[in-house]
């Protein structure tokens, strides 16, 4: 019986997971825009990017989750009866907790991603202008990967956080391997066990990540190695 | 016989201070022009002007006929191209080879010398890798050195490699600015042996340089430049062996001895 609850738990690792690559990939995203906003000439995207970034990171991961799971369809709801739509909006916790943990590690990849952009020496830059590359090219082709190399142990930080605040979204009723643990732990009488398994899997895929992630430095930083000699 | 390049009456100022105040020149295929002038005068300046590396707030830049159009912008002063598009193109007209070196760090050297001919210019693949293998073993770099990365040559060859980028573009113009000043002493002959190659071909250049010697050697006109303004101009024999101003003879003398 132990056997079957800890595969109960083990299989919600996939909802943890798609939780955390979910969030991640849009938290990509958002910290592209942000880091390119807060670079940017305009002073309106400027200001912007800055209450986005001291906002969410002023605010307690746990707050911002509870905040969007309950009140955003409360305000949402209060607006469809106002304007005499009679649809009851509800948000599955699987998307409330990716759209907040992406909002949340969006500022601060947004950070991570304008530190390395600033890094990139100017003559990258100029030398793509020089030679007549666009803007679009210049960025894909001389900006990202190098930003990419730079950021890379920013990244890491925020992706090992990340993964680890996904246990959060338990606490609004995502049956990831958190609740699901906390479920056998709770029937079976048996805390240490299922929460040291939760710990196990947690432990596994950021170790497995550091691991892969190092390796993808060594690649991204070919280039430069004997640079810092 | 027509320009390569004329670039007439350049202004910039950065805040009060005026950095050029009406600097032209022009080449003719196959000129070399050299200019020289102590720090401060404004001669780098001057050359960043021509490819709008540095927006002037006055002048004129034409290219192989082409007149760049340009208006000034309300909220700086400066001048900016009207088209983006027509600058990328007369930028990849006017190969610039930097102090720095300025090679894209996370590509090899085969890759820094395609990637404006393919992503610039459009050319297929093919034909940027041939021109590439002609003019990197024009600058004497071989095959040995086409997979390394720009931090594993010396100042030298990352050098050669930058002059192996501009050529691939086919450029009518090529602009140095001040190529050999970040090398070592011991390096600063290879990079100048390359470019007096290129002079003798026949290619239109346009230097900015500290070497009075290779400036002697290999310029149809010489440029001396003080406090933002041309104060001689003239034949390599005119400028080094009767130079007018008390300025460049001062500049000469101090560089000479």
């Amino acid at each position: 019986m132990l056997a079957a609850y800890a595969m109960t738990v083990l299989g919600a690792g996939l909802v943890t997971l798609q939780l955390a690559a979910g969030a991640l990939a849009l938290a990509v995203l958002f910290g592209l825009a942000g880091a390119l906003c807060k670079l940017s000439s305009s002073v309106v995207l400027r200001t912007l990017a800055g209450i986005y970034t001291s906002v969410v990171r002023g605010i307690p991961d746990l707050v911002l989750m509870l905040l969007v799971f309950y009140s955003l369809p409360t305000l949402v709801n209060e607006v469809l009866t106002a304007a005499g739509i009679s649809y009851y909006f509800e948000l599955d916790p699987f998307i409330a907790g990716t759209v907040t943990l992406a909002l949340i590690f969006g500022a601060y990849m947004t950070e991570t991603f304008r530190g390395a952009l600033v890094a990139i020496p100017k003559g990258q830059v100029e030398a793509a202008r020089a030679y007549g590359l666009g803007p679009m090219r210049t960025f894909t082709g001389i900006l990202l990967p190098q930003m990419a190399r730079l950021a890379l142990p920013g990244f890491t930080n925020n992706w090992l956080v990340l993964l680890k605040a996904t246990a959060l979204a338990s606490l609004i009723g995502l049956q990831d391997v958190m609740l699901t643990a906390k479920g056998a732990a709770e029937a079976t009488g048996q805390p240490f066990t299922f929460y040291l398994l939760a710990g196990g899997f947690y432990l596994a895929l950021t170790l497995s990540s550091v691991l892969f992630l190092a390796w993808l430095g060594r690649r991204l930083d070919l280039g430069t190695r004997e640079l810092s000699r | 016989m027509m320009m390569k390049l004329a670039v007439t009456d350049i202004h910039k100022h950065y805040g009060p201070h005026e950095v050029l105040k009406g600097v032209s020149l022009s080449a003719r295929a196959g000129d070399v022009v050299s200019i020289l002038g102590s720090s401060g005068s404004g001669k780098s300046t001057f050359l960043r002007c021509i490819n709008f590396l540095e927006r002037p707030h006055r002048g004129t830049i034409e290219v192989g006929g082409e007149t760049l159009v340009t208006v000034p912008d309300p909220r700086t002063g400066e001048l900016r191209a009207k088209s983006p598009a027509q600058l990328q193109r007369i930028r990849t007209r006017l190969s610039m080879v930097f102090q720095n070196f300025c090679l894209w760090s996370h590509m090899t050297v085969l890759q820094n010398v395609i990637e404006a001919p393919i992503h610039a210019l459009g050319i297929p693949r093919v034909e940027a890798l041939e021109r590439a293998y002609a003019n990197l073993a024009k600058v004497g770099l071989g095959k040995d050195m086409h997979d390394r990365y720009p931090a594993r040559l010396s100042g030298g060859q990352q050098q050669r490699v930058a002059i192996a980028r501009a050529l691939c573009m086919e450029p009518e113009v090529m602009l140095f600015d001040e190529p050999t000043s970040a090398l070592d002493p011991e390096l600063v002959g290879e990079v100048l042996k390359v470019m007096q190659a290129l002079a003798e071909e026949g290619r239109t250049m346009v230097i900015v340089t500290h070497e009075m010697g290779f400036a002697r050697h290999v310029s149809s006109e010489v440029l001396f430049l003080h406090q933002g303004l041309v104060e001689e101009r003239g034949s390599p024999a005119e400028i080094f062996e009767h130079p007018q101003s008390v300025r460049l003879q001062q500049f000469l003398a101090g560089r000479l001895h």
